[in-house]
């Protein structure tokens, strides 16, 4: 087979087919972290699956880490993976002899005072001593590996990482930037489908960096594994993780809290490149928000193909998670646009919905999240696509009259 | 312990009433556990189709079968049922039937409230099946939460999320009910001469395991019981947006969530514990460690819960001590597993299907637990948490934990229960089947997770789909084995060869109860004069 299950675990070579355009990144040959040859013979060795050539070639293990953090857990879970293996073949072993060795059918005599002997009046203590032993000497490394997980540190970059029914909002603190990333479509991802998306968060490699996570409406998480462990996003809640990228590269990951109907479509792709690549890319979003700015702040009078065009962009952004592209909705949860009441009637009661959202639904107030622009571009768009055909455009001072 | 009893002919008692009435109001504890036995069998096939249907979405990548909320309304009953409706209401029966017969008691303590805590498995069972069709019905949006209903995503639902929590008030009423049942029985009910530490480790482990359910189904109920005030009543106990805290309903969840698992894996550690020296021939090795031993799981097992919370961003302290306390869990269960492998060590060991399942238990359960230490470990946990790692984890607790405990029950008690010997050649074939198929449905699930993917996704990126492949074809053929399973059944109570009062050689060797002293099928009414045990 062609794709490999390299995707997520360990290589990131086959999204570097694609690198993000001011990424200056490298294909990265993909070398075994550690060899795996506690799961690889495991797989191997307990189910003849296949030949071994090919599961040679698979991933079967964490993926492979590039930050310190996720280096550290990585050994981690390598400790306890082989005290898993061990603890199985102690047990497999003894299991295995006994049912050899005592068989009635060798006619071998059941010992009847066995369990009356001083082994089996003293082994209560034993099994609990050896056990308590090993479980002490891993929670001391677990601890050890928490207090480094906990550590967030000064972070040069902090980015506020927001859950949204389904797609992710990154706000870069410092830089008051905000990216939104959501899933490419099928036709445009190919084979990366479920695991790329139009706008990965860009990260400078070798900085420390923090996250914190939230959520608007319900419970996501979210997920890079080579880069940082998760923490839950949370309503209400703030929390934080922190990493240093080592390596540059396109690292892929995703919600890993059910999230609802769109749980499995909210894929997260984190560029990792170099500094001053950060830089430049930074000062590109930078200056292009101040343009977005002065053209949503000057008296242009937009024309309906116009706003209609930015509308698509801010829809497909926005809406099109839950309304879909087509505008046909989600039966039950999430009306269509096509042919919709408020899309095709009174203008104040579309405007109305947009910006202050609907009680008790998942539609939240978009007012405080978009610009007048915006705003005024997706009622526009709505009003003139899939069908709709109303006719009318919205301009951003209608929208400024309807926020009083 | 020898344990010497009289024989009691009890078939001069009434008989049972003929036709309906016998079963609707009945209050003998051997009908009620057989109604009990069927129903978890009905329910095992409903949930097991629900798995068939999981596990044939998720043979490729892309939507063929099931909306993606239809598929996690399927995940989400799929649990219900086989904790609910299949695993605690099969032990149940186990319990109903076997308990009275092993301590020599003529009935349950609570005859009239046994027939209820049946009679509402039912009645939840429907409300749960209602769940399920209310949104092909215009109930609004299905459950797809998971069974773990954790807001604000169970806010979103539609009725069928109502239905869901009245089926969990329903059903947890009927545990706590049995549960109160079965610890008057074990206190107030034993023969004079059975004391305490010398009843078979089966009761001792319902004792633990009905302590267990009255201790944490009132914070289930009560979680989902503010649920409900949460959707219709307009409090906020869950909603950040009005002061109140969605991780509380996580709390309050896993506070009966994790014992939940022990209530589950408890009963099975109590039917190995009689089925291992009978076909070794020789006494239980460590019978006191084994009862001390479920008494430390019993409370830690209440106060490690938040273990399956790691990711929530609990205090470091908290969160510490959750690692530890868990991380201790595996102190009873070695010494548990440690026991059972010395209760073969140095006997004459046979290989019936019960033995054979008993053994898979030890080497698969003791995988489970190795997971279950690797899952503790909370730095490790923050990868693992919420991937197919877990669901492989819980499904190697589980399945052979509880589910397999059972069939052991089913194969070495058939025989007491319908006068039957099964055909052990069938059964052997079952236990290989089913064992091979299920190593093959969950094996390859633990490496899915490590590579990345995570639970309750209805779709998977491409890197996914060998593991996926080779997991369901092992969860056809699993599903399928179910039938031989069924077969067998209807086959031994429809008749087989004649079953002694004592079906196995070391019956008596196995367990210090008095079951083996009455007829196979035991008559009606047993013990109505007690027994003296020696």
């Amino acid at each position: 087979m062609s794709y490999h299950f390299g995707a997520l675990s360990g290589s990131v070579s086959h999204s570097i087919q694609e690198p993000h355009p001011n990424s200056k990144s490298k294909v990265i040959h993909n070398t075994s972290y550690r060899k795996n040859l506690f799961v690889r013979s495991a797989a191997i060795t307990t189910f003849a699956l296949g030949s071994l050539p090919a599961w040679a070639e698979m991933k079967l293990n964490l993926v492979e880490p590039v930050s310190p953090l996720t280096k550290s857990v990585y050994d981690l879970h390598m400790i306890t993976s082989w005290l898993a293996f061990w603890i199985m073949v102690v047990v497999i072993g003894l299991v295995g002899y006994a049912m050899i060795k005592f068989r009635k059918s060798k006619n071998y005599q059941a010992d009847q005072t066995f369990h009356e002997n001083s082994f089996g009046r003293w082994s209560w203590l034993l099994v609990p001593v050896i056990v308590l032993g090993i479980d002490l000497s891993i929670a001391g490394k677990a601890n050890n590996t928490f207090d480094q997980v906990e550590d967030i540190g000064t972070a040069d970059v902090t980015v506020k990482v927001t859950g949204s029914q389904w797609k992710w909002t990154y706000d870069y603190i410092e830089d008051d930037i905000r990216l939104i990333s959501s899933i490419k479509k099928k036709e445009d991802a190919g084979d990366e489908y479920l695991r790329s998306v139009d706008e990965p968060l860009v990260l400078p490699v070798n900085q420390r960096i923090r996250f914190l996570h939230t959520a608007t409406d319900v419970l996501h998480a979210w997920w890079v594994p080579a880069i940082a462990v998760k923490k839950d996003s949370i309503p209400g809640y703030i929390n934080e993780t922190w990493t240093v990228i080592e390596r540059e590269g396109l690292y892929t990951g995703q919600c890993a809290e059910n999230c609802g109907t769109g749980h499995a479509y909210m894929p997260i792709q984190v560029a990792a490149v170099s500094a001053d690549a950060y830089q430049s890319w930074m000062a590109e979003k930078k200056s292009k928000k101040q343009a977005e700015i002065a053209l949503a702040s000057s008296d242009k009078i937009w024309t309906v193909e116009e706003m209609s065009a930015k509308g698509e962009e801010v829809y497909n952004t926005f809406c099109s998670a839950c309304h879909q592209p087509g505008g046909e909705g989600l039966a039950p949860v999430f009306p269509a646009l096509k042919g919709s009441p408020i899309a095709t009637g009174d203008i104040a009661a579309h405007l109305n919905i947009v910006i202050n959202g609907k009680q008790g639904t998942a539609m939240s107030a978009w007012g405080a999240q978009l610009s007048d622009l915006q705003i005024a571009a997706v009622v526009t768009y709505e009003r003139n696509a899939f069908g709709n055909n109303v006719g009318d455009v919205v301009q951003p001072s209608d929208i400024k009259a309807a926020r009083k | 312990m020898s344990t010497v009893a009289a024989h009691h002919d009890d078939d001069h008692h009434h008989a049972p009433p003929a036709g309906m009435k016998r079963w609707l109001f009945s209050t003998n504890h051997k009908d009620i556990g057989t109604m009990y036995l069927i129903f978890s069998l009905i329910m095992l096939f409903l949930g097991g189709g629900m798995a068939m249907l999981i596990r044939a979405e998720l043979y490729m990548p892309g939507l063929q079968l099931l909306e993606p909320d239809l598929y996690n309304n399927m995940v989400t009953n799929h649990a219900l049922i086989m904790v609910f409706g299949v695993v605690m209401p099969a032990a149940a029966g186990m319990a109903n039937w076997m308990i009275p017969l092993m301590i020599g008691a003529p009935d349950m303590a609570l005859p009239r409230l046994n027939n209820l805590s049946f009679w509402l498995l039912p009645a939840g069972a429907t409300l749960l099946i209602m769940s399920v069709l209310a949104p092909f019905f215009g109930g609004g949006a299905p459950v797809n939460t998971g069974w773990t209903l954790y807001p604000p995503l169970s806010i979103q639902a539609g009725m069928s999320m109502d239905l869901l929590i009245f089926t969990l008030h329903v059903l947890g009423i009927s545990s706590i009910l049995a549960s109160i049942n079965i610890i008057t029985t074990i206190i107030n009910m034993r023969a004079p001469g059975m004391t305490m530490m010398k009843m078979p480790l089966f009761v001792w482990a319902w004792f633990f395991t009905a302590v267990l359910l009255i201790i944490v189904m009132p914070a289930l109920a009560g979680g989902v019981t503010m649920l409900l005030f949460d959707r219709h009543f307009g409090t906020s106990f869950f909603d950040a947006a009005g002061g109140g805290d969605p991780v509380l309903f996580q709390h309050l969840f896993w506070f009966f969530g994790h014992p939940e698992v022990y209530v589950l894996l408890l009963p099975s550690i109590g039917v190995m514990g009689v089925v291992i020296p009978t076909f070794s021939r020789k006494p239980l090795f460590g019978y006191k460690s084994l009862v001390w031993g479920m008494v430390v799981l019993t409370i830690l097992g209440c106060v490690v819960w938040a273990h399956h919370q790691y990711t929530i961003g609990m205090s470091v302290f908290a969160t510490k001590y959750f690692m530890i306390g868990t991380i201790l869990i595996s102190i009873p269960v070695g010494l548990m597993i440690f026991n059972f492998v010395f209760t073969m060590w140095r006997g004459a060991m046979t290989f019936e299907t019960p033995m054979l399942f008993s053994i898979a238990i030890i080497i698969m359960f003791s995988f489970a637990g190795a997971t279950g230490v690797m899952l503790a470990v909370v730095p490790a946990d923050l990868q693992y948490h919420d991937t197919y790692f877990v669901v492989a984890h819980f499904h190697y607790a589980l399945i052979p934990g509880a589910l397999f405990g059972l069939y052991a029950g089913v194969f070495y008690w058939l025989p007491k229960w319908t006068g039957h010997m099964y055909n052990e050649k069938l059964g052997k074939i079952f236990f290989w089947w089913t064992t091979i198929a299920f190593n093959v449905t969950f094996f390859p699930q633990h490496f899915s997770g490590l590579a990345g993917m995570p639970r309750r996704i209805v779709d998977y990126g491409v890197q996914f789909q060998e593991f996926n492949v080779i997991s369901s074809i092992g969860g056809f053929a699993f599903g399928l084995s179910h039938l031989l399973f069924l077969y067998i059944i209807i086959q031994t109570v429809r008749g087989g060869k004649k079953a002694p009062a004592m079906p196995w050689e070391g019956a008596q060797i196995g367990t210090s109860g008095l079951e083996w002293t009455v007829s196979s099928p035991p008559p009606h009414h047993t013990f109505t004069t007690p027994p003296t045990v020696k």
